[in-house]
């Protein structure tokens, strides 16, 4: 199989690999310590590892800048890249810049509502959507046009291209059909919400199945381990698109160390989803918790980690 | 219609100033049937302003008219009898357009007593809600006449995002998710199929930028 870029991610999935990626928050500060603290820490354990786009429309260090770090400290960065603060001409002039640093993988997304950051009354700007976005990259890859038509006479950007998929939001029915459309648009990979209800994730991997579409893009299942019965809570209460079966909030609420007890359901969760055909790897969204990461790969027996 | 809301009266206050007399102008268009700034609201504001600057020993002198329309010249005409050298300014309780007329057509300072909001309906009795994110180029009949431009809080046309759950929008949850009623929508009328396709990007052009956009009729011009 020929591969479509350099990225490690697209020939780790290629040789059949069950892909780990990590998640990394860059600062609200201009100091790269903490990324390459933590991309250190992380290289040996995950095969790729996210840098987040101002997530929850949160001013932080830019998820290229932070990507540039990672790639220093020899981890391979996936860009987020979300459609709220940027127009078509400067998500493609990120996206060349981002290529000419060595970045290889790029996830696009629509992007947290300005309304949940630490700037409400800015002016979202939203001239494509997530799947347009796809498009767009992939065009420029494989057709070598940018978006107005117009073509890339050399040096076209090449980047494996992920996208999201929520199987907890609603309507439940078509959200097997919105994947399909991202994978139309051109998406390579898919990585999830983090997944809590195991049963409803199954389902939609079914249907995932039935139209085939873990054969056209790479599944990468989300998982977030919990640190406290308070941080089950919220996710159950206040984060929309998510759904936390109370069975995960009582074990939390009862575990004598629940930081532990987290870790162990984030593995068993690991060890599950490995089971179910068609997932591909797994994506640990540890926030605020990067330095548990290499525990979870550990215990859940994916370590070490291919070249 | 454009649908608008009356400023607090402080801040109105505070728009007038120092002037002795002003004329406060109403429209009987879009506001008058959203209760914004028809012949009652310019009644009951002048009133209300009258009385706050009497109460502080500083009298107010109001002129009150309501004009058929204040976006129309021919209309905005008829005020100029009302427009005496001493007349202060001219509080306009139209939409942005009409205090712009107003301003473009009278040596006066105008001030706005409404905040324009959208152009939408009633759905109720005392409710207006947005419908038409005004975009210029019309694609309700690829959604099954629900704008996904406005009332998507991220105006997707291939929706709906993952913040879509049990019918409400992330963003706020007494906001139905229009891709959701988009969805549902299709679904009824054996149209799902459309949303299948994937909606190329929106031609923002025929939008907001680019100045001021022009819509001209050579058949019904004169000359």
């Amino acid at each position: 199989m020929t591969l479509k870029t350099t990225s490690k991610l697209e020939r780790l999935l290629s040789e059949g690999h069950f892909i780990v990626s990590g998640e990394v928050g860059p600062p609200k500060h201009s100091s790269p310590e903490g990324v390459i603290k933590h991309a250190t820490t992380l290289k040996d354990y995950v095969d790729a590892m996210n840098l987040t786009d101002n997530q929850t429309a949160i001013v932080r260090m830019s998820s290229i800048a932070a990507a540039v770090h990672v790639l220093q400290a020899g981890g391979e960065p996936i860009i987020q890249m979300t459609v709220r603060d940027r127009n078509r001409i400067a998500l493609q002039s990120d996206l060349l810049g981002a290529y000419s640093l060595g970045i290889r993988n790029v996830l696009c997304l629509s992007g947290d509502h300005q309304s949940f950051g630490n700037h409400p009354n800015s002016k979202n700007v939203h001239d494509i959507d997530s799947i347009q976005l796809i498009q767009a990259v992939k065009n420029m890859r494989d057709e070598k046009k940018f978006l107005c038509g117009e073509e890339i006479k050399a040096h076209e950007p090449r980047f494996f291209i992920g996208a999201a998929a929520n199987p907890f939001a609603d309507p439940f029915e078509f959200r097997v059909l919105r994947l399909e459309k991202k994978i139309n648009a051109g998406a390579d990979f898919i990585q999830t919400q983090a997944i809590f209800d195991m049963e409803r994730f199954e389902r939609w991997m079914e249907m995932v199945r039935e139209r085939g579409l873990h054969k056209r893009a790479a599944i990468i299942a989300g998982v977030m381990p919990l640190k406290s019965a308070r941080a089950a809570k919220y996710m159950q209460q206040s984060v929309a698109g998510m759904i936390v079966p109370d069975s995960i909030v009582e074990r939390m609420e009862k575990a004598s160390d629940p930081k532990a007890e987290g870790v162990a359901i984030c593995v068993e969760q690991i060890k599950h989803l490995r089971t179910i055909e068609g997932v591909a790897g797994v994506h640990i969204m540890a926030v605020m918790w990067e330095e548990i990461i290499p525990t979870i790969v550990q215990e859940a027996g994916l370590y070490p980690r291919p070249a | 219609m454009i649908v608008a809301e009356q400023k607090p009266l402080a801040e109105i206050d505070k728009l007038i100033g120092e002037a002795k007399k002003i004329l406060v102008v109403g429209c009987g268009g879009c506001v008058t049937v959203c209760l914004a700034g028809g012949e009652k609201e310019v009644g009951i504001l002048a009133a209300a302003l009258r009385i706050k600057r009497k109460k502080e020993g500083n009298p107010l002198e109001t002129v009150e008219v309501t004009l058929t329309r204040q976006c129309d010249p021919e209309y905005v005409q008829q005020l100029e009898k009302y427009v005496t050298d001493d007349v202060d300014l001219i509080l306009s309780l139209a939409c942005g357009v009409g205090v712009q007329y107003l301003a473009e057509r009278y040596n006066k300072w105008v001030v706005p007593a409404l905040n324009t909001k959208f152009a939408g309906g009633s759905i109720q009795h005392g409710v207006w809600e947005e419908r038409c994110g005004l975009c210029g180029e019309c694609i309700l009949y690829k959604t099954g006449g629900i704008c996904p431009i406005i009332r998507c809080s991220k105006s997707i046309l291939n929706g709906p995002c993952g913040g879509s759950q049990n019918g409400r929008c992330e963003v706020n949850k007494d906001t139905p998710c229009a891709w959701q009623l988009i969805y549902d929508r299709m679904k009824a009328l054996g149209k799902l199929d459309l949303l299948l396709e994937i909606q190329p990007p929106k031609d923002w052009s025929y939008a907001r930028d680019g100045g001021p956009r022009k819509v001209v009729r050579e058949d019904v011009m004169i000359e």
